[in-house]
C-alpha cells in the first residue's frame, strides 16, 4: 500500500503541491514535508489541541485530518499567523501575562484563543475558560492564559 | 500513535460511494468528519483497508426548511448545524445541544449523521434525534429507506444502519413546546455522564405533555416513556418512574445506581428551568 495522493493546497499562503501517503496526517505533514514545527503533536487523538491548525479559515485538530483530504484546502498554521499579525496581540499578551512556560501548547491555545475572539469580541472569563477547555496546559495552571485572552480582548477592541 | 496504513477513495457520487463500500466488504470505512473514526484509527483499534472520503458529496450536505420541519445531511458540520437559523426555528432542542459537543475544533469537522452513526451512548445528538421524532433517511444498495431515530439505536456504537449502507439525512418534525437540555459531565466538552433532552409543552402553569430522552445513563438514548407520560401528573412521579424506563449501566465515571440517581436530579433540574423561564 505505497500507493500516494497527489494533493495541492496553500499553505500560509504558499501553493505546496506533494503526493502523500494517505495515512499521513496534516500535522505530520506540515511538521516533516514542510518544516513547519510550530506545530506540535502529542495525544493525536483530538484531546489535548496542541496541533490545532487553521483550515479553510476555521481551527481544526491537525492529528484528525489526513492531508491526503486536503486537496485544494488553504491551510494557516502559528508561522503564518504570526507573520502576517493576525495574532500580534494574542501573543504579546501572552508574553506580558507570563502565559507561557514550555511552550508546548501555546500554539494552539493562541488558534484557540483567536477563534474565540473572531466569535465574540467581548468574552467572559467563563466563556474563555470554556473556549480554552479544549486545548490542555500542563504548566500555567490556566490562570494566566485566561488573563492574557481577556487582555487581549481589550487590545483588539482598539483595532480601527 | 499514527493510523495504519490505508487505501484512500474520494468518490464523486453517493452511487460511487456505495458501489465502493459494497466492493470492500467489511474492510471498508466511510470518513466522513473523521472526529471519532479517525482516533480510532491512530490508537489503533481499527484497521481498514480501504477508507472512503465522503467529504465530497453534496447531496449529503445542508440544511434546508421542509413543509413538516427542517430537513439536515448527513454530512452537515457540528458548528453549521449549532449555527443554522432555520434549526433554531424548527428544532431548537439541537441548537441548545451543540455546544455541549466536545469543542469548536472538533464541531467545525464533526458531522450531524457522524455522531448518529457513530452511537456513542453518551453522545448529544443522537438523543435529540430520538426527542424530535426524525426519521433517518438511508441509502443503500438495495436503494432508500427510512428508520424511525428511535428504532436507528441499537446500543452501545450499534445500529440499524447495515454495513453496505449510509446515512443520507434526518427529516426532523417542527419541535414541539420547550426545549428541555441538561448534561452533566466532569469537564466542558467531555461525553456526558448523564443527560436529558427533550420537550415540554406547558398549558396552565404546568407541563401538559412532555417528551424526555435521557442519554449517557443506558447503552443507547433511552426514551423515558413512563416517566413523560406521569410527568404533566407529579415531579415526583416522573422521577420514580426512570425505574421503569431506565436500565442504567456503570462506566468509567459513575456506578449504575448514581446514574439513576442523575437522571432523577436532572429532571427535577429540567423542570425547575423550565418553569422558572415560564413565569
Amino acid at each position: 500500500m505505497s500507493e500516494t495522493v497527489a494533493i495541492r493546497l496553500i499553505v500560509n499562503g504558499t501553493t505546496v503541491e506533494r503526493g502523500v501517503q494517505p495515512r499521513l496526517n496534516l500535522v505530520d505533514f506540515l511538521r516533516d514535508e514542510l518544516g513547519l514545527t510550530g506545530t506540535h503533536w502529542s495525544c493525536e487523538h483530538g484531546a489535548c489541541g496542541a496541533c490545532t491548525v487553521r483550515v479553510d479559515g476555521e481551527i481544526v485538530r491537525g492529528c484528525l485530518i489526513f492531508a491526503a483530504q486536503l486537496d485544494g484546502a488553504t491551510v494557516e498554521t502559528i508561522e503564518g499567523l504570526t507573520e502576517s499579525g493576525a495574532l500580534a496581540e494574542l501573543q504579546a499578551a501572552f508574553h506580558a501575562r507570563n502565559a507561557v512556560q514550555c511552550g508546548f501548547c501555546t500554539a494552539g491555545m493562541l488558534l484557540t484563543a483567536d477563534a474565540l475572539l473572531r466569535r465574540e469580541p467581548d468574552p467572559t472569563r467563563e466563556t474563555i475558560r470554556a473556549a480554552l477547555s479544549a486545548n490542555y496546559c500542563r504548566c500555567t495552571g490556566y490562570h494566566a492564559i485566561v488573563d492574557a485572552v481577556a487582555d487581549a480582548a481589550r487590545e483588539r477592541a482598539k483595532r480601527p | 500513535m499514527k493510523a495504519p496504513p490505508f487505501r484512500y477513495a474520494r468518490p464523486r457520487t453517493l452511487d460511487a460511494a456505495l458501489q465502493l463500500l459494497a466492493k470492500g466488504g467489511g474492510e471498508a470505512r466511510l470518513l466522513a468528519g473523521g472526529q471519532s473514526l479517525v482516533p480510532a484509527l491512530n490508537m489503533r483499534l481499527l484497521e481498514p483497508t480501504l477508507l472512503i472520503d465522503i467529504n465530497g458529496l453534496d447531496e449529503l450536505n445542508g440544511i434546508s426548511e421542509s413543509r413538516s420541519g427542517v430537513r439536515i445531511g448527513a454530512l452537515t458540520r457540528q458548528a453549521v448545524l449549532g449555527a443554522s437559523d432555520i434549526v433554531a426555528r424548527r428544532a431548537p432542542l439541537l441548537t441548545t445541544a451543540v455546544p455541549f459537543i466536545a469543542h469548536e475544533a472538533i464541531r467545525n469537522r464533526g458531522t450531524f449523521g457522524g455522531s448518529l452513526v457513530q452511537a456513542d451512548p453518551a453522545a448529544e445528538l443522537p438523543a435529540c434525534v430520538v426527542a424530535l421524532d426524525a426519521q433517518l433517511e438511508i441509502a443503500g444498495p438495495r436503494g432508500r429507506r427510512c428508520v424511525a431515530a428511535r428504532d436507528f439505536f441499537k446500543g452501545v456504537y450499534e445500529t440499524a444502519l447495515a454495513r453496505d449502507e449510509i446515512l443520507v439525512a434526518a427529516e426532523i418534525p417542527a419541535q414541539r413546546g420547550v426545549t428541555l437540555f441538561l448534561e452533566l459531565a466532569r469537564r466542558q466538552g467531555d461525553y456526558a455522564i448523564a443527560g436529558l433532552a427533550g420537550w415540554a409543552a406547558l398549558q396552565h402553569g404546568w407541563i401538559a405533555e412532555a417528551r424526555l430522552v435521557f442519554f449517557g445513563t443506558d447503552i443507547r438514548a433511552v426514551e423515558a416513556k413512563t416517566a413523560s407520560a406521569a410527568l404533566p401528573t407529579s415531579l415526583e412521579a416522573a422521577i420514580a418512574a426512570l425505574d421503569r424506563d431506565l436500565m442504567p449501566v456503570a462506566d468509567i465515571n459513575a456506578s449504575a445506581a448514581m446514574k439513576r440517581h442523575l437522571a432523577g436530579a436532572l429532571l427535577r433540574r429540567a423542570c425547575a428551568k423550565v418553569m422558572a423561564r415560564a413565569a
